[in-house]
């Protein structure tokens, strides 16, 4: 019987070192400076809350750790759509006036490996902002950095809380350098292939209900534009 | 150590998400293509219908923001199902006017799959449907080109529980063409 008995402690004090030690591994690091940091190209900068009470709808399977919102909103229950969620919300421009609409899907993905620290995302953003065009965004979004800094810390704390100053790039892919892609789909921006970067800026989080002050934003790097009045010198 | 190993090797082997795929439902088209169509039904699939001075905002408490910005911008969000009427994905579709410039744009969302940006032309063809491009794409259909269709069905059942209709997307992939190699062009 001793024997059963230190078999089993063996195995659940193996099993929460390897737990630790996973979330704590130094080999997983952050990427560090987001490739869209240094360019020089113009950039689109939206910004987003990621609270779902702050959104005009944030839907989910109506069991995960955020409510949908608002009341009576229809929830993703069904089997294919169950690891789905959705939002609208207003997207926001660096003056941090409404700039247009953005609605994000994501799912996650079967290409997460806890073991390499990749917590990840399928999504996708549609954006619709008068002034450029529409917009489709897609791109893998790895959540580890995010459930190690603070999810984490957030529900080893007495009070089920996390609050300082967290900021991170969720775009891991599918663009070499981690960028996500982008395809303009109407207005100034009709039939460009761009690059994005999704990063997020977290201040409180609750282990029981989620985000409780969160900004995301979106940078959204054009190419170069063939200046007009060139074109017209050349003609 | 034992502990150690086990937790390593099933965090490995087990993989941590395991998305639901529905048997994809696809019929080849007759002149090139590979053709699927989904539908939802309407209002029971509706997640969301968000626009301007609406009066009967779906869901029922949804505060669509008052920006001048969006008076022009109407955005719906469904569930959309296959041949086998199960839901199989969401999607979103948003009309919007810019200036003299009509803008219909969808998304359709496979979890398991992937997703397809489709832009329609704004002018519908005789016969109320309209077609549009198949713009961008992700994993599955990220390397699929095509065009995409939608209509409105109205239900004619006349059961006591039929929906009021069903919107119809048709969408029609095509892949890139791909070089042969060198052995089979010998062929």
């Amino acid at each position: 019987m001793k024997y059963i008995v230190a078999l089993v402690l063996g195995l659940v004090a193996g099993a929460a070192i390897f737990a630790v030690g996973a979330v704590y591994n130094p080999f997983t690091v952050d990427r560090g400076l987001s490739p869209l940091s240094l360019t020089d190209a113009e950039v689109i900068a939206l910004s987003f809350s990621t609270v779902p009470a702050e959104n005009i709808i944030y839907t989910n399977n109506g069991e995960s750790l955020q409510s949908p919102h608002p009341e009576k909103v229809l929830e993703l229950w069904e089997v294919p759509i169950r690891k789905t969620s959705a939002m609208a919300t207003v997207m926001r421009d660096a003056r941090n006036q409404p700039a247009g609409i953005g609605i994000k899907i994501s799912s996650k993905s079967e290409s997460t490996r806890l073991l390499n620290g990749e917590a990840i995302l399928d999504s996708v953003w549609y954006i619709y902002a008068p002034q450029h065009g529409s917009m489709f965004v897609r791109q893998t979004e790895n959540y580890w950095p995010f459930i190690r800094e603070v999810a984490f810390p957030a529900w080893k704390s007495s009070a089920n809380n996390w609050r300082g100053t967290w900021l991170g790039d969720m775009t891991s892919g599918p663009g070499a350098l981690g960028t996500a892609s982008v395809s303009g789909g109407s207005g100034r921006i009709k039939g460009l292939e761009m690059v994005g970067i999704e990063s997020m800026s977290v201040r409180a989080f609750s282990a029981d209900t989620g985000f409780v002050s969160a900004e995301g934003r979106l940078l959204i790097e054009l190419p170069e534009l063939p200046d007009e009045t060139e074109e017209e010198s050349a003609l | 150590m034992l502990g150690l190993i086990a937790s390593a090797g099933a965090i490995y082997a087990i993989p941590a998400v395991d998305q639901v795929r529905e048997a994809s439902i696809i019929t080849v088209a007759p002149n090139g293509g590979n053709v699927e169509a989904f539908h939802a039904n309407i209002p029971m699939d509706r997640i969301m219908i968000g626009a301007s001075g609406q009066t009967t905002p779906v869901p029922p408490s949804l505060r669509w923001p008052d920006v001048e910005l969006l008076a022009d911008v109407r955005t719906e969000m469904f569930k959309i199902r296959n041949e086998r009427d199960s839901v199989v994905g969401v999607a979103v579709r948003t009309a919007a006017k810019n200036g003299d410039q009509d803008v219909i744009d969808w998304v359709l969302h496979l979890p398991a799959r992937g997703s397809v940006f489709v832009n329609m032309n704004a002018v519908p063809h005789e016969g109320g449907y309209r077609i549009g491009e198949i713009r961008a794409g992700s994993r599955e259909f990220a390397p699929l080109s095509g065009f995409m269709s939608e209509r409105w069905v109205a239900d004619t059942s006349e059961d006591e529980d039929a929906p009021a209709g069903r919107i119809e997307l048709q969408a029609t992939y095509v892949g890139e063409l791909e070089p042969l190699e060198p052995t089979e062009q010998a062929e």
